[in-house]
């Protein structure tokens, strides 16, 4: 199994609770447990290793315009310092991968993507995709995945505590970055973003100094009560969020359209991959969408549950939890769209071979005041 | 170090059983709430039901899992800890003193296979 840098680290917290999450040995959560975690984040601040994500830099004159062809929002137009969140697509509108890409300047572009995809990614980005050829040679794509360490620093206090270690990456607005902060002699990228909802820090720097990086953000945050948090509260978080997660809300068998990331498609764009497919979705109407679930029964959904209106099965579960926050079971499927389904209709989960009652519900379940 | 009561029979599903007169009680043993973490919901058993032994009749839901629970003693549904329907997280405070379910009519034989306290705690030292 694969580690990162800071896998040491773990074990000097007794009751971290590891997991195999794609090949990558990570916390899962510690002592505290997943709804502590995600109690903090959201009330205080919580710091995620999330380093097992993959990392590459797109550059070259003409870098933008081709991260621009192979993703569906607008890279060209970025500025300096910007970031976007953007899908990348088959021909066939369907999803490579989410990412968030960085403009540098005009020729160097950070892209960072789902761990489990990162080799998927670069073989699309480098040779496969329909135009790789086209800019062979005028576009190079380095692969920093392996030597790059990412921790977030997220929740409503996370300003307060980048403010102790640097004043100038606690100014950064959203969707902002500076790409060298010195952070205690520590070369960081630091952005304003994140994945749980609410406000935060995504800290880059070379893996040698991971630990080093962890460590100061852990003392910087004492008065904030700044803890250690896993991957558990990371997908309850995002869930509440609506922010989707590859492989549930979105994959290789679901567009952007049909998981209602409408405004991340761009379909006024003159070309990327998967627009003419995007179009004739966006022209006839997409065949199924994602819908909020809150559930009259009680039972958790899981991912890959089928969702039933009378007898007939329209759809199944993507994403579901017991909503720390709102403490509702909750979720997401995918249903289809010539039902004519509206919020505060019920369908049906089969859980554990039982039919459960859930009300379709607008969402995000939790939007940060 | 998962606490196992002697006086208990166990699965290598992680349940326990606890006979008292003519009931046998059922609940999931403390390495079982460990590693299922916070419980959030806990699927139970019709009364009046019977079930076969190691046939599935609830499941335990935590933040992170499902897992299935298998009847460990053919036996008819008595009684259910409704308890549990508000606060699933009594199992993880105490899984012991805080049942699933109440079995009547259950198998004896079923019972007399099952493992006993210092066999189960050898079975869960070849899970680490």
């Amino acid at each position: 199994m694969r580690h990162t840098p800071l896998y040491e680290e773990y074990s000097r917290y007794p009751g971290v609770r590891m997991v195999d999450f794609g090949g990558w040995n990570l916390p899962l959560h510690y002592a505290t447990g997943i709804t502590n975690e995600h109690h903090a984040v959201r009330q205080r601040c919580g710091l995620f290793d999330i380093s097992h994500m993959g990392e590459c830099m797109v550059s070259g004159p003409k870098a933008g315009e081709y991260l621009d062809y192979l993703t569906t929002n607008r890279v060209a137009s970025l500025e300096d310092g910007q970031i976007v969140y953007t899908l990348m697509c088959y021909p066939n509108g369907t999803v490579v991968d989410d990412l968030i890409v960085y403009r540098l300047n005009s020729e160097e572009y950070w892209v960072v993507m789902n761990a489990a995809n990162t080799a998927k990614n670069l073989k699309w980005i480098i040779e496969e995709n329909p135009k790789a050829s086209l800019y062979k040679g005028e576009v190079k794509v380095t692969d920093f995945s392996d030597h790059i360490s990412l921790l977030a620093l997220q929740g409503p206090k996370a300003e307060a505590v980048m403010a102790k270690l640097s004043p100038e990456a606690a100014s950064l607005k959203f969707f902002r970055f500076f790409s060298d902060i010195s952070i205690n002699n520590i070369r960081c990228l630091v952005s304003r973003n994140g994945y749980t909802g609410e406000d935060g820090f995504e800290l880059y720097c070379d893996n040698e100094q991971a630990v080093d990086l962890w460590k100061l953000l852990l003392e910087a945050g004492g008065e904030e009560e700044l803890i250690p948090c896993g991957l558990g509260c990371r997908d309850t978080l995002r869930l509440e969020a609506r922010l989707p997660l590859y492989g549930h809300e979105i994959s290789e068998e679901i567009t952007p359209l049909e998981a209602n990331l409408t405004p991340f498609v761009k379909l006024d764009k003159e070309d990327f991959c998967g627009k003419e497919a995007l179009m004739e979705q966006h022209l006839k109407g997409v065949p199924r969408s994602l819908r909020g679930i809150e559930m009259l029964d009680n039972a958790v959904p899981r991912h890959g549950q089928p969702v039933f209106l009378e007898d007939e099965q329209i759809g199944f579960v993507t994403s579901g939890t017991k909503s720390p926050t709102l403490g509702i079971f909750c979720g997401f499927a995918l249903i289809s769209r010539q039902k004519g389904l509206s919020f505060g209709d019920v369908v049906e989960i089969e859980i554990h071979g039982k039919h459960k009652r859930a009300k379709l519900v607008k969402t995000p379940f939790y939007k940060r005041v | 170090m998962s606490n196992i009561p002697s006086n208990l029979k166990y699965t290598k599903e992680h349940e326990w059983v606890r006979l008292e007169g003519d009931l046998a009680y059922v609940g999931i043993t403390d390495y079982a709430q460990d590693t299922l973490g916070e419980i959030v919901y806990v699927e139970l058993p019709p009364v009046g039901e019977s079930y076969a032994a190691e046939e599935e009749i609830a499941n335990v839901e935590s933040v992170k899992a499902a897992s299935a629970i298998y009847n460990p003693i053919s036996g008819t549904v008595a009684e259910v800890n409704e308890e549990l329907d508000g606060s699933p997280d009594l199992i993880n405070e105490d899984s012991y003193a805080n049942h699933l379910y109440i079995l009547k009519e259950f198998y004896l034989d079923d019972y007399e296979l099952l493992l006993d306290g210092e066999a189960y705690g050898e079975y869960l030292k070849t899970l680490e």
